[in-house]
Formats: C-alpha cells, structure tokens, sequence
C-alpha cells in the first residue's frame, strides 16, 4: 500500500541530488577578483588581451589566482584584497584609459561545480552593497528640442525660397508661423508639407495676419521620445563604463525611465555626480556685432537680450552674448581625451564623426576671426566652457579646447563630453544606495534568523510528531535546498526581502506536513491499521494542501505582477517556494515514510 | 504529544454572534482609526529622502539636530535606528532639490562635524514615484482579493468566497487598524507583508472550508452548525500548529532580522494571530448565515483533482 515505485524513489534522488549540489556554490562565500573590459563595446576580448593581462600583472609581482575570459571581459581573481587594490592599480595605470579595470567579487566554489553550472544566486544591492536609481527622461523637453531642430531648419528654408513670413515662434514643442499673406502661407505649407511628412499643419487666422501652426503628429512623437530615451540609455552605458562598475544593470523601465543599479560601488558620491550630470554640449557663434557696443551689452546684463542671442558669463567673468542658433551638439563626438596644447596648458582633445567634422569645417570656415563658444549645459545652469578665437578652417574633425584651469578640469571635461549628450535632462525620482558593511550586515541577519526559526520548527515537530515529525523536518529542509537551487539555476537575484520570502515560505510549507500528520493521526483513532491509514493520511490531505496553496500562489503571482523591487524579490521566493513545497511535503516525505514503514509487512504502531 | 485532545465538537458557531459582533466592532473601529488618524506612510509612499548613518560611538542626537537646523534643515526628524550608535534621518521632500544634492550636503554636513560618519544607506524616492508605489500596492490588494474570490467561488461555491473575504479583509483591516493606532511605519515591506497576510489567512480559511466540504459530502445530518462544528474541532490542531510554526519563523525574523525586516515581520505576526482567529471564528458563521445548505455540495459529482502521487 505504502510503495512507490521504483521510478518515483529515482525522481525524488535526482531532486535531492541535484538541489544539493546547486545550492552548495552559495556556501563557497565569494573570493575579491579584478575585472577587465574595453571601454567600447566594438574592441574585442581576446586571448590577446588575456595574454596582456597576465604579464602585466607577474611584472608587476601580482600572483593571480586564476584568469579566465568571458564575452564581458577579463576576470582576475586573486587571493585578498590587498592584492586585488594593488592588481587595480597596476592594470589601471598599463592598460591606459581604453580599458575599465573594475573590482570585483568572484563565486570561490570549486571549478567543477561552476562547469556544472552550478552558480551562486546573485545577491542584490540590500546585501552586497550599492547604488539603486530611478531616473525620470523629461519627455516634454525631448518633444521641445525635436521641434527647435525644425524651428532652425524651418527657419532656413523659408529664406532660401524666399517665402516671406512675419513670425516664426516656438510655445512649448508647438511651431508657429505667421504670415501677412495668404500666398505666401500656402507656399510655406507646400513646402512643409513636402520636406518634413512628420509635421502636422493648421492653419488659421489671428487680426490680419494668417497663421500656419505645426505640431509634431503621433507617431513622430513617440519615435522622437524613443530615440530619446535609447539615447539616453547609451549616454549613461558610456558614463558608467567609465566609472568602472563590474556589473551594472541599465535597463529600460516603462516608456520614460531608466534603472540603474551600480553593485558594489563605494563612492556613491561620485556615481551619482556622474550619473546625475545631465550635461549637454553645444556650439554656438558669438553674436559679436552687439558685444561691440557697450549700451546694449549693459542692457543684455539687465535681461534685455538682443534677438536670438543669450547672455552669459565666462568663467573668468567676462560677460558674452551667444547666439541661440546650435552649430554642433555632443552627439557628433565620437572621442575625447585630456591633454596638453602647444603652451603646456591643460585642453581637451575632441574627435568629431564624419557629418560633425563636415559641420564643424563650413562653419570654421565662414567664420575665420570670430569667436564661437562651446557651452555646457546641466539641468538649470548654462555655462560657457571657453569662447575662443577661429583662427582658421578646422577640417578632417579634430578639435582642441583650450582654456582649462587645470589638468583635473580637462579629464573631467573630457569624461563628460565622451559620455556624450543626453537627448533630454533626466532627474532621479528614486534612489537607494545601501553601504557595504551594513549589506553585510543584512545577509548574516537574514540567515541567522531564518535558521533559528528553521531549528524551533525542527524541534518542536520532533517532540511533537516525533517519527513523522523527523521525515517533515527532512522535507522541509529539501524544500529549502531545493528553493535554494531553483534559485540559483534562475540565477536569481537574492535580496532581504527574498531571504524573508524563503523564511516565511519554510514557516508555511510545514503547513502541509501538519495537515498530513493530523489526518494520519485521525486515521489512527478512527481505528484503521497503520499502513491503511498513513496511505488515507496522505491522499486525503492532497486536496487540502492543494487548494490552500494555490490561493496563496494566486497572492504571490499578483505581488510579483504589481509589486517593485524590494516587494518582486519577495514574490518570487514566495512563489517559487509555494511550488517546491508542494512536491518536498508530499512527494518527498511519502518516500522517506514508504521506505522506512511501507517495507513493513505487519505494521502495529506509526510514530506520530 | 497532542495538544488537542478533543473528544467531542467544540460549539463554535454557538459564539458565533458574539465573535461577529467583535469582529464588526474591531473592524469598524480600525477603519475609524485609519480615517482619523490614517496611516504613518513611509519614505515609500510620500516621497523624501531617509537616510541611515552610523557613529563609532554612541551618537549624540540632539548634537545633530542642532548641526542640521544650523544647515536649514529644520525640517529633519533625527531618531535612534537599532543601536544607539546608528541614526535615521528623515527629510521631506524639497521643491528643486534632487536627492543626489541633498543626501550629500547632509553627510557632508555630518562628516564635518564627525569625520568618522558612516553613510549606510539612503532611500530617497520621488513624490510621484511614491503615490504610483501606493496605487500598485492597492491594485495589488484588489487583483489578490478579487483571484481569490474567483477561485474559492469556483473550487467551492460562493458563499464560501464571501466568507472567506471577509474573513481576510477583516485581518487587514485589523493589522492596519493597529499599525494606524501606533502609528508604525508603514513601508514597501509592510505591504508586501499585507498581502503575504491576505495569502494567509485564506489558505488558513481554506483548509477549514475544506473540511467542512467533506462533512458535508459525507453525512447526512443537515445541522450545518454542527457540521461546521465538528470541521473545525478537527482542524483546530492543524490551525493553531500551522500558525504556531509560522509564527515561530516570523518572530525569529522579528528579532533577530534587524531593522529592515522588523515592519515585515510585526505586520506578519499580527496578521497570522489574528488570520487564525477569523478562519476559525469569523469565517464560516458568514457562510452559514449566507445560506449555505448541504445540497449546493451533493448536486455536482467529486471533482477529483488528479491521482494522488
């Protein structure tokens, strides 16, 4: 009666076997690793690159406990951290700035088992310590900029075919134009119409005067806001390369924010400075003529700005009128470096792609004798990098900005501008930055606590079911091994939060144990034999099990369906648990009962 | 061991009425509460910036009280977290200020003060972030509810649903009554933790109403009150063992998990003492009264779920 087959005994071995031997890597702790990338993501890893590595390291006296190679990058490990700083250093300052050299932690589970793939579970940022954001894309300023492109483009066209128009003004990402005659509107609505198909036009009439209205149409918009947030994305892939993050996660959330999670980092000062920098750079003319003439450059300082132009400082404070027309934008720069120019002086060297060098030599060009000025722009602050003279056409793309107050200023400089622009500001509307002692901290809490309540439950169901309460105790701790295994083989990642969903899930999955239990029990008084009734025990009690489970099932499906972060990693382990538990309680433990009782021919007492 | 030794039914449904009666009492004074003095909503929820920074030593609060409001930020609330040499600082959110500048300006003023000040962490979270947290949360609350309805209804029978609704919404409106009346924090986690109650107490109100399906399939009595009596006398050691166990892992949580994991575990505990309370003395008084008579289970033949494995 209380046989299983010899397949089920099989199955049940394979899943012990196998939840043993993936929840072991989690044991092994972790051991501190160096790890290598290219900064772009076109040059290759290699075993060129390996090869480079481990010489610099044995010259430099490093003992490196193992290399291996992956698509990401070059992973050193090494035996303590004092080598670890040191191997940083030393990689750092001979691979030169084309790579990233990033601390970083290793499982230290023996080979054969990482060959299994048999991997630790990823622990999150509550337990290893880091930087949590949320950043919010500015859609609104994306859609305004798109339609300043076409106010300028708009703007030249209608003065090469001398369309004639009395206004052309931006309100908000809306283009109007204004015309004195009627002709004259319907030529520039043709013109429109034919040149830029994602424009939607009105027109109407205002007094005298006849208006022709464009706003960007749906679909136009909503590539607009796309590209803004890939590009976005890109702009901040390139910022957190070059902070030397091993593992960062950047992913799109929604249709306008961005997450990013930075594990391990120290300084969040730092990431956040250079996450949070929201610099664009722009290229614009000087408007001279009017800087000439003191009377209207006091009047600028008081905020009557001439036409077209805007009013700012220099560094060294010499105030500069610049034109609002855009020559060039970050997006054409393809590198940037710190160096010297001929004077000794701190510059950034810039190299600009193909139609940027193009741009950038019409307009030096042109403009031989004039100043043009290279501004950055974060969130609420303009500022004029430097403003210097055009001595002569700029051709083939390679730009010096000189002017820098000191070496540190030119890297920096030089870090914002190879990070690229952002296509539209973002702001951080969630932030959660855990430090690495206290993640530490977090994970010997949660593992002490979850084990004390493992022992008080092990202890009292064996005083209180004794034999049956010994095999429960056994199914409960597959069920954690075999959570613990799923896990790892989802490469899960592992937060507080889920530590609380196992425990809770442990606390609950005896629930169907004690249901069983109960029922053999009540079995036993009603009279029947042992055998009949721990087999009625276990069938009767299926369905119980069932149902309540599936309604708990039903709550975590919907917390992992709705929640976010700190609440997802709960429902998955709660989840995930609800379902191991099921086939430990009653799977696992009628085998361990059938081979201890279900041999036994004339059974007279259970222990229960 | 036994803990139950029972030998005849306990008469539950006799107390029925006094049970519902305060059951009612304890809800409707809960949802006064949390219309009156309403719930003390996290960081999560509201927007601002918590921060937690820990000292060498034991940390002088009122000295950083004073090197805050010097600061202009007036506005902190500076509290023990834990130990004595741990902190917890409070700021509501600022127009114009990112989080990035003013958790930084904070530690930095610290810092200056005591060099040897630790940033352990900072949570900052958007006002519009946080209301969008609240709404999910809800949905959430709302889609468990409704699933669960749904499949109780189908599984058993509607009546059934209902008391088993009410039973969970009775344990959420009691731990939110309690966490109203104290004013604890109410965080992420602690709704995470609502909603692991609302699991709960279900799959607790379950394994009754399962009981109580059988008996009714089984005799021939229509003394539901008896019935229901004698299903629940037989659960009665599952029910208190089951949250006994439960309870043991969530107060080891309690106590030994530390600070972040404390709203979770108290909002657990509380929900798991009162969820065995209602599935057994809430739950099937409401079934009984909503009608529920023995042929609504003898009509349709034994759905059985499968053989057993």
């Amino acid at each position: 009666m209380n046989r299983y087959p010899l397949w089920k005994y099989i199955i049940v071995g394979i899943a012990l076997l196998a939840g043993s031997l993936y929840t072991l890597p989690n044991f092994f702790g972790e051991v501190p690793a160096v790890q290598v990338a290219p900064i772009r993501t076109t040059e290759k890893v290699d075993a060129t690159l390996m090869a480079k590595v481990e010489s610099t390291l044995t010259q430099n006296g490093v003992t490196a406990d193992g290399l291996t190679l992956d698509e990401r990058g070059i992973k050193v490990r090494l035996p303590d951290t004092d080598t670890q700083l040191k191997a940083k250093d030393v990689l750092q300052q001979q691979l030169g700035n084309q790579y990233t050299v990033a601390l970083n932690l290793l499982p230290a589970s023996p080979g054969w088992l990482s060959s299994l793939g048999a991997l630790p579970m990823y622990l999150g940022l509550d337990l290893r310590g880091g930087v949590y954001f949320l950043l919010q894309v500015d859609m609104p300023k994306a859609l305004e900029k798109a339609a300043d492109r076409y106010q300028s483009d708009i703007r030249s066209q209608l003065r090469e075919q001398k369309i004639r128009y009395s206004g052309l003004s931006l309100e908000g990402d809306t283009l109007r134009m204004r015309f004195r005659d009627e002709a004259m509107l319907q030529q520039a609505q043709e013109m429109i119409d034919g040149l830029y198909p994602d424009l939607m036009l009105a027109r109407g009439q205002v007094g005298e005067e006849f208006t022709l209205t464009a706003t960007l149409r749906e679909q136009a918009r909503k590539k607009t806001q796309e590209d803004a947030l890939q590009q976005n994305l890109t702009t901040l892939r390139n910022r957190v390369n070059e902070l030397g993050v091993a593992e960062p996660v950047i992913q799109q959330q929604g249709t306008d924010r961005i997450v990013v999670q930075l594990p391990g980092v120290q300084d969040t000062a730092k990431a956040k400075e250079i996450l949070g920098r929201t610099a664009t750079l722009e290229v614009r003319m000087v408007e001279e003529e009017a800087m000439q003439d003191p009377v209207r450059m006091e009047a600028a300082a008081r905020g009557q700005v001439p036409f077209a132009t805007e009013y700012y400082l220099e560094r060294n404070g010499a105030p500069i009128l610049v034109k609002k027309a855009v020559v060039l934008t970050g997006e054409y720069i393809t590198d940037a470096q710190p160096g010297f120019d001929n004077n000794g002086q701190a510059a950034v060297h810039i190299n600009l792609d193909g139609r940027g060098a193009r741009i950038f030599k019409n307009v030096t060009r042109e403009n031989v004798g004039k100043r043009m000025a290279i501004l950055l722009i974060e969130k609420s602050r303009t500022e004029v990098v430097t403003a210097p003279v055009i001595r002569e056409e700029i051709g083939g793309g390679r730009v010096q900005i000189t002017g820098m107050d000191s070496t540190e200023e030119a890297k920096d400089v030089a870090l914002l501008l190879r990070a690229g622009a952002l296509a539209a500001p973002m702001e951080i509307v969630e932030e959660r930055t855990v430090g690495p002692s206290l993640g530490k901290e977090n994970i010997s809490k949660g593992f002490n606590s979850t084990l004390v309540g493992f022992a008080l439950i092990a202890a009292f169901m064996v005083v209180y079911y004794r034999g049956f309460g010994l095999v429960s105790v056994f199914a409960l701790a597959t069920n954690m091994f075999l959570l613990i295994a799923v896990l790892s083989m989802l490469q899960a990642t592992l937060t507080l939060p889920g530590i609380a969903g196992i425990a809770l899930t442990l606390g609950m999955a005896i629930d169907a144990n004690v249901i069983i239990a109960e029922r053999i029990r009540e079995e036993l008084r009603l009279g029947n034999s042992p055998q009949a009734s721990i087999a009625a025990g276990y069938e009767r009690a299926w369905d119980t099990i069932l149902d309540a489970n599936i309604t708990t099932l039903i709550a975590g499906f919907a917390l992992f369906w709705l929640g976010s972060g700190p609440v997802r990693g709960f429902a998955v382990t709660l989840c995930l648990g609800i379902l191991t538990s099921l086939f430990s309680s009653v799977v696992v433990s009628r085998a361990a009962v059938n081979l201890s009782y279900g041999r036994i021919k004339r059974l007279t007492k259970v222990s229960i | 061991m036994e803990l139950f030794h029972l030998t005849r039914d306990i008469p539950f449904m006799r107390w029925a009425r006094t049970t519902i009666f305060f059951s009612l009492v304890a809800i409707i004074g809960s949802i006064a509460l949390l219309a009156t003095k309403g719930l003390n909503l996290g960081v999560d929820f509201t927007g601002g910036t918590v921060m937690e920074v820990g000292y060498p030593n034991t940390a002088d609060l009122e000295a950083i009280r004073l090197q805050l409001t010097r600061a202009g930020h007036g506005d902190a609330q500076v509290q023990n977290f834990g130990t004595s040499k741990d902190v917890l600082i409070r700021l509501p959110v600022k127009a114009g200020v990112t989080s990035a500048q003013l958790s930084e300006k904070v530690i930095n003023i610290l810092r200056a003060a005591d060099p040897n000040t630790e940033l352990r962490r900072v949570e900052f979270v958007g006002p519009q972030v946080g209301s969008e947290l609240f709404e999910d949360g809800a949905l959430a609350l709302l889609v468990v509810s409704i699933g669960v309805v749904i499949y109780l209804a189908i599984r058993f029978e509607w009546r059934f649903a209902a008391g088993a609704i009410f039973a969970t919404s009775h344990d959420i409106f009691i731990v939110l009554g309690i966490f109203s009346l104290f004013q604890w924090e109410f965080s992420l986690t602690v709704l995470a933790a609502i909603l692991a109650i609302l699991g709960y107490s279900v799959n607790d109100t379950v394994v009754v109403f399962d009981r109580i399906r059988e008996n009714f399939r089984k005799t021939r009595s229509n003394d539901i009150a008896a019935i229901m009596d004698n299903a629940k006398t037989a659960t009665l050691s599952r029910t208190v063992i089951t949250s006994g166990t439960t309870l043991l892992m969530v107060l080891a949580m309690l106590f030994l998990g530390g600070e972040v994991l404390y709203g979770f575990a108290l909002a657990l505990s509380l929900g798991i003492i009162v969820g065995t309370y209602s599935s057994v003395l809430v739950a099937s008084p409401i079934v009984l009264w909503l009608g529920v008579s023995r042929e609504d289970f003898i009509k349709p033949p034994k759905t059985e779920t499968g053989a057993m494995v």
